[in-house]
């Protein structure tokens, strides 16, 4: 009996309305569950790596209803990969919305950090397609909250056209259901995965079209062009701690792509082989080329991070649109690269923006620990931009290295390389504005008049404390650690991506063993 | 592994562990600093001049750690006679650079800092020399770019020092990422990324199709990185690094890091035609360039800087000839300009650094202020200048010899005679250098009184001009390491013998004209000089920030015109887009036949079609206004209960219809802090638009909907049909899916629902604290609003309803397993009754006899909901697996008990919850916005008028 393998919905399900109803009045006591939930959610995803290791598809049914009639959750390497980052991310980001005291700004943050929580693992875990959409409307919802958090006309407006984009996803979403359900009769994924591999193309025309709706759904949460303009706005005007965790959050788009369009229509799949890399790649592309534009143009650090958070996500499914197993090592590779590298920018930024009071990149005086906070952009920056000794360059390589097949080589490469090198720009020239430049600008005197205002809108904060610089070097020392055992991770890696395409082993474990439920 | 690998592994991780410890010791001063940086650095010294013996007999000491198999990346490293020679001048200069900057810097610039950028170039650097594998190269590579950043953009108030830095990174990163390009190229067409490897597939490389991409993304990155033309631009910029940087970095090894390039990959790439055009052309035509350009510079670190350019194009064009001659000399050249070069830098900075200017002009006469000073400079200008017994001189008649038998296209002169005149400027700088520096007559007014700097500054620069006359005198001394570094280059056994005087050759006659020719050139220089500032000509650093200006410009606009704030037009683009997608995915197939024909329509239902669809037609005349839509929507969501109904789904139209009402209830009651009409903002032209596109999408979703309705498929339902009762114990099959088959489903739905309560109240009570709560306070409710707000009649009839309105939720959640009904339905049934409530009576009055909060409703509800799915697991079998049985309790019938139904109740708790919640949330707005409390069920009470009659 494998219980294990539902607890990363069930505690934080169980937890998040704990802390809403009984804990809701002393913060010290809310925090500590929290924390300790979190905490015991990373035990767990430790625990389904190891169980996960093993190479078996681990088939959790729930309600003890035979697949694919009842909702089957799924353990595989690739969704314990993505629940335990899920799980280590969140732990970082919590610490950092304690120590900076982002949680007590607004209401509700720790059950609604506990809800995305249950939201992103469920999607993760779920072998059903239309249990992937409860769960994208559970982490649709709790992140909407978490999104405005503490309130504040600009946030909230951006909230909205958050709330606004993704809801018009998850219409689409279920059309896509619909049209799947109608034209195969199941909802479960390795079930449509059979049902569809036997359906002739000439007669597949409702599947393919739920296929590439299904691949627009996931394109939103992924900020794939051209559904990517909820972005930089959302984003940018977030909580930076609740950023930081957004960077799981298109994570998610990018897995369910892999997940849903690798097992059910893949390359090899007559009546939708053909749809799904063909349209991915040039939308990568542009996703890439606008990443890198908004990087260099942006006048504002929290958007600047927001479009390079979006070049990432083109770099990533660039690699995704492959759907081989080599392209598909190196995407995974990247993905978890590139969730610590966005987190610890978000974090960073955070530090310096709430100090200096505004996120404007121009040059103003120095805030305390100027020179920490350089090093830490500076690390992050990289991270991003994939330089080494950090692990993007080697992401970008693996990537490049993947991606050499003429056809796609000269659009994939160019893509990257040039869009690294905008990427670049646009960074060093914010952390000179922002770090560098600022060492010139001597502190306002306070004279009577506009200076004393400015001084009196900006209070000199103090510098920040041990914990709450802590995430941010996690997020480095998880990219350090990263590059540091490549060998190992890529070799886990390589066996993930070779058993998502394994799709025989896939279908057989949901549908025809007894399964461990 | 070998012993001597062990000791290579160390060399090169050393500066990296080094690195650490001065950023740690910054408040123990600038000698700590200094020696904790030289520490690491004379080890690794002292480590390579132990394996240095073994390499000159012509052994390669390897190292191999795994890293990243995957990609063929391995942290492998050799050192053969090339690596040898550029660590030994990377650890050797860097030694005396430490040395040198403990006395350049101030005790107010952070030194710590210094040492650790410093030492982390310098494992950098050596990196790249010692790397096995190209692609360890690229990372070591990068990290040059990197540190060399940090480095020149260390007086970080500066804006020169900033611009030079990000000058620099853009340049040489960008040659960079072309390189990466280039070495994946390369480790593809050889099968592998290992530089020994590879290094055995010269022919096969220069044979594939992919050579050509190969060799020009490569020399790209060569280039940029020792500034050749046209990228030659950064260097002179980046000498706005403190001049140790300068030394080290822009004349010692950095730059010459290209070069090192060229020469590793000789074996593999030269030979073609097109590496002799390309690489001996620009280092040809870089040489002449830097050269001219130097002559005219005012400022003696630009002037060297230049210089340094012009000599990075001469190493450049040798070993673009191809010939194993000029791979000597090249070899030869880099140990003597390493030597001059960094000693005129150092010198440029005590003069600097003495007198408070770099300005020539401003300069003159040094020689008896600045004696030692004077001497030093002035031997490696000599050097420089290439006069005989200095050790420019050597090289620069081998390079001479070389030019001199190059036919360039045909032509026997064209090599040749750019040769000399290169030779020449170089003749006229140097001597400039040393003349208007040291020379003429001492001026009295120097920005600061010069004199000669203590021993420790020129320390380094002496040392190294004993090398200069050293090797100028007695070449042979340079034999060994020359012979082991150009045979490493070539892959062939070298033994050149390096002696100053080689008969009346061409090259002698090459160099008796530029030394003459550069004399005449500095004795006119005046005149020149004016002609050179008159004259037109580009400025390279104003092209480069026109160039970067352009790319912002554009990124800027680019992002702000696409990504401009508009909803409505993400929201067209992403429905266009799935249209489209929509469409080409349908295009490539077809559909099976129709299995299903078309009902009949009777009349009624005709009519109700009407009504929806005129409903709808109508949403769109008036939305405007925003209570007639909301009415519309009403009418549109009743038909589609209604259609529920006539199609047999009595639990749809159950949901559906108690789900409107409450809608429908909250969205008026939040009307009321709401204007009535939404604005007019869209053009005409706009409303076409998006006409378009709503029919368009519209039409999709109908034509979609419509092609799977005329057609069957064996579904899942079958099963759920067969085994609603059997398994889930209820024969209402829908019930028993929402609770059972896909109760998971159900669990994360309703915590949605309770999720939307939660974020509601958040969201509320952000606003209240913001300028929302300002704008609330003095709306003005206006003319609409009623005198008697709490109706006797409705508070009476509600007040009536409330019991049976309880009695006909709790009916429908039980039934709810066998019937239409359940949890769902029962809660938003319960919850309209209080509704009403609130409505008739205000909420104040009702809240305060409300029992139970309602997050701990919500609460309750999804842990119920949760731990009854858990139960399951105390019966070992896996969340949410329900079971049931049938009690028979007298004087009652026979009834069933469902683990299904405690999940329902679960599920009703958080639907009640999360609706009144809401209601919560928008009554706290209605007390912002000044609605008055009662204590009074109600407004107009004809019960105490009674009374009061009685009374009086």
């Amino acid at each position: 009996m494998m219980h294990w393998i539902i607890l990363p919905v069930v505690l934080p399900a169980l937890l998040a309305p704990l802390i809403g109803f009984v804990m809701r009045h002393d913060m010290t006591l809310t925090r500590t569950a929290s924390v300790a939930g979190t905490l015991l959610l990373f035990a767990i995803s430790l625990g389904l790596v190891l169980l996960a290791a093993d190479g078996e598809t681990h088939v959790y049914r729930l309600g003890d209803w035979p697949a694919p009639f009842g909702i089957v959750l799924v353990l595989d390497r690739l969704s314990a990969l993505m629940v335990v980052l899920t799980a280590a991310l969140a732990v970082i980001v919590l610490i950092h919305a304690i120590a900076s005291g982002w949680d007590a700004r607004g209401w509700h943050f720790h059950t609604l950090f506990q809800f995305q929580l249950m939201g992103v693992c469920g999607a993760f875990l779920t072998g059903d397609v239309f249990n992937l959409f409860v769960f994208f409307e559970v982490l649709l919802i709790a992140s909407y909250g978490l999104m405005i958090h503490a309130g504040g006309t600009r946030r909230i407006q951006a909230g909205l056209q958050y709330v606004v984009a993704n809801l018009a996803g998850s219409t689409l979403f279920l059309f896509a259901l619909g049209a799947i359900y109608a034209s195969t009769g199941t909802l479960n994924l390795a079930d449509l995965a059979v049902r569809v591999a036997e359906l002739p193309r000439e007669e597949a025309g409702l599947v393919r079209v739920a296929a590439m709706l299904l691949l627009v759904v996931f394109a939103v949460k992924a900020a794939l062009f051209p559904v990517q303009f909820w972005l930089p706005g959302t984003y940018s005007n977030a909580p930076a701690p609740v950023a930081a965790l957004f960077a799981i959050m298109t994570k998610v788009g990018a897995y369910a792509i892999l997940r849903v369009h690798a097992t059910a229509f893949g390359p090899e799949v007559p009546a939708t082989g053909d749809l799904v890399g063909d349209w991915l790649f040039p939308a990568a592309i542009v996703t890439i080329a606008i990443g890198a534009f908004g990087v260099l143009g942006a006048r504002r650090v929290m958007p600047l991070i927001s479009f390079s958070v979006i070049g990432s996500m083109g770099t990533l499914l660039l690699a995704i649109a492959s759907f081989s197993p080599g392209a598909t090592t190196a995407a995974l590779y990247y993905l978890v690269h590139s969730t610590f590298a966005a987190a610890c920018l978000f974090l960073v930024a955070d530090l310096v923006v709430t100090r200096r009071g505004s996120d404007l990149l121009n040059a103003m005086p120095a805030t305390a620990q100027n020179g920490l906070f350089a090093a830490l952009f500076f690390g992050a920056a990289i991270g991003m931009a994939g330089m080494p000794p950090l692990s993007g360059f080697l992401g970008k390589l693996l990537i490049l290295d993947a991606l050499r097949a003429p056809e796609v080589m000269p659009w994939a490469w160019t893509a990257i390389l040039v869009g690294s090198l905008l990427t670049i720009v646009g960074f060093a020239r914010a952390g000179s504005e922002l770090f560098w430049k600022s060492t010139s600008i001597p502190l306002p005197v306070a004279s009577p008049g506009e200076a004393a205002v400015d001084a009196a809108v900006v209070p000199a904060t103090p510098g920040a404390t041990p914990l709450e610089i802590a995430p941010a070097v996690l997020t480095i020392a998880a990219l350090v650690g990263l590059a540091a055992f490549a060998g190992p991770v890529a070799g886990y890696l390589e066996d993930t991506a070779i058993q998502l395409f394994d799709r025989a082993q896939y279908i057989g474990a949901v549908l025809t063993t007894g399964g461990e439920g | 592994m070998s012993h001597e690998g062990y000791l290579l592994l160390f060399i090169a991780v050393l500066p990296f562990v080094g690195a650490l410890v001065p950023g740690v010791m910054i408040r123990a001063g600038r000698t700590a600093c200094a020696s904790f940086a030289a520490v690491p650095t004379a080890l690794a010294f002292i480590l390579l001049l132990m394996l240095a013996p073994s390499v000159m007999r012509g052994e390669v000491i390897q190292a191999e750690l795994e890293w990243l198999p995957q990609l063929g990346l391995s942290a492998s490293f050799f050192l053969d006679g090339l690596g040898l020679l550029f660590a030994g001048m990377i650890l050797g200069v860097g030694l005396l650079i430490i040395l040198y900057a403990r006395f350049y810097l101030s005790h107010e610039d952070p030194v710590g800092q210094f040492y650790t950028y410093l030492l982390l170039f310098q494992g950098a650097m050596l990196g790249i020399v010692l790397s096995d594998n190209i692609l360890l190269l690229l990372i070591f590579w990068e990290l040059t770019s990197l540190s060399s950043f940090l480095l020149i953009g260390y007086w970080k108030h500066l804006p020169e020092g900033r611009q030079g830095a990000r000058m620099a990174l853009a340049v040489t990163g960008a040659g960079g990422l072309a390189m990466i390009g280039g070495m994946l190229i390369l480790g593809s067409i050889a099968g592998s990324y290992n530089l020994t490897d590879i290094l055995e597939q010269g022919d096969a490389i220069r044979a594939s199709d992919w050579y050509m991409p190969a060799l020009i993304l490569i020399l790209l990155g060569a280039f940029t990185k020792s500034a050749q033309f046209p990228f030659h631009f950064w260097l002179p910029h980046a000498m706005a690094a403190p001049t140790p940087v300068s030394a080290y970095l822009h004349s010692a090894t950095m730059v010459k890091a290209g070069v090192f390039l060229l020469a590793r990959m000789w074996p593999v790439l030269s030979g073609t035609d097109a590496w002799f055009y390309i690489v001996a052309t620009t280092g040809l035509v870089t040489m002449v360039l830097g050269a001219l350009i130097a002559l005219f510079k005012d400022d003696l670190k630009a002037l060297l800087a230049f210089s340094t350019v012009s000599h990075l194009g001469l190493l450049t064009m040798l070993l673009g000839f191809g010939t194993q001659a000029a791979a000597v000399a090249a070899v030869f050249h880099i140990i003597n300009h390493l030597t001059f070069k960094a000693a005129l830098f150092m010198t440029a900075g005590i003069v600097d650094h003495e007198t408070h200017t770099r300005d020539i002009k401003r300069l003159g006469g040094l020689r008896h202020l600045m004696p030692v000073t004077f001497v030093i400079g002035t031997v490696a200008a000599l050097s420089m200048a290439g006069i005989p017994l200095f050790n420019g001189f050597l090289s620069k008649e081998m390079m001479l010899e070389e030019a001199s038998h190059t036919y360039w296209a045909g032509s026997a002169y064209a090599v040749p005679v750019m040769a000399t005149i290169g030779a020449l400027l170089s003749v006229a700088y140097s001597l400039r250098f040393i003349s208007h520096v040291f020379l003429g007559p001492q001026r009295d007014d120097y920005p600061h009184k010069p004199h000669d700097p203590p021993f420790g500054m020129w320390a380094s620069p002496g040392l190294l001009i004993v090398l200069v006359l050293l090797i100028g005198v007695a070449p042979f001394v340079a034999d060994g390491i020359v012979a082991t570094a150009a045979s490493a280059v070539t892959g062939a056994e070298l033994h050149p013998h390096l002696k100053i005087w080689h008969g009346v050759t061409p090259a002698l006659w090459m160099s008796v004209a530029a030394v003459a020719g550069g004399v005449v050139l500095l004795s006119a220089h005046a005149p020149l000089d004016r002609l050179w500032a008159a004259a037109p000509r580009p400025e390279a650093k104003a092209i480069f920030h026109r160039l970067v200006a352009a790319v912002v410009g554009f990124s800027r606009w680019f992002t702000e015109v696409t990504h401009n704030g508009a909803i409505s037009r993400y929201l067209a683009i992403f429905t266009l887009a799935s249209v489209l997608v929509g469409w080409m995915a349908y295009r490539g197939s077809g559909l099976p036949l129709p299995t299903r024909g078309l009902l009949p329509v009777p009349p009624v239902i005709a009519v109700g079609w009407i009504l929806l669809i005129a409903a709808t037609a109508y949403v769109v005349v008036v939305h405007h206004n925003r209570f007639q839509s909301l009415v519309l929507i009403g009418i549109i969501g009743l038909m589609i209960s209604a259609g529920f109904v006539y199609l047999s789904a009595p639990d749809l139209a159950l949901t559906q219809i108690s789900v409107e009402t409450v809608t429908i209830m909250l969205l008026l009651l939040a009307l009321n802090f709401m204007p009535q009409m939404t604005p007019k903002e869209s053009s005409m032209g706009r409303k076409l638009r998006d006409a378009i596109i709503a029919v368009a999408a519209g039409g999709s979703v109908g034509a979609l909907a419509y092609a799977f309705m005329l057609r069957d498929v064996e579904t899942i339902s079958d099963y759920h049909l067969a085994n609603s009762y059997e398994g889930g114990g209820g024969t209402n099959v829908v019930n028993v899916i929402l609770v059972d088959f896909r109760g998971y489903d159900t669990y994360g739905e309703i915590i949605v629902l309770g999720i939307a309560g939660f974020v509601i109240y958040a969201l509320m009570r952000a606003l209240l604290d913001g300028p929302a709560a300002r704008r609330l306070r003095t709306l003005e409710f206006g003319y609409n609003i009623s005198k008697d707000r709490h109706p006797l009649m409705m508070v009476v009839v509600t007040r009536v309803l409330m019991p049976i309105a309880v009695v006909v939720g709790i009916y429908i959640f039980l039934r709810g397993h066998n019937q239409p009904g359940g949890g769902f339905v029962a809660g938003l049934v319960i919850a309209i009754a209080l509704l009403m409530q609130y409505m008739a009576s205000g909420f104040f009055w009702t809240q305060a006899r409300k029992k139970i909060e309602y997050h701990t409703l919500i609460g309750i509800g999804v842990v119920i909901a949760g731990l009854t799915g858990a139960g399951a697991w105390l019966y070992a079998r896996p969340f949410l697996t329900s079971s049931y049985t049938y009690v028979h309790w007298p004087p009652i019938e026979e009834f069933e008990l469902a683990t299904a139904m405690l999940f329902d109740l679960g599920v009703f708790l958080t639907v009640l919850g999360a609706v009144m919640l809401m209601l919560y949330s928008l009554s706290r707005i209605a007390r912002y916005a000044g609605e008055t409390v009662n204590v009074e069920p109600m407004d107009y009470d004809p019960g105490e008028r009674a009374e009061e009659k009685v009374e009086a």
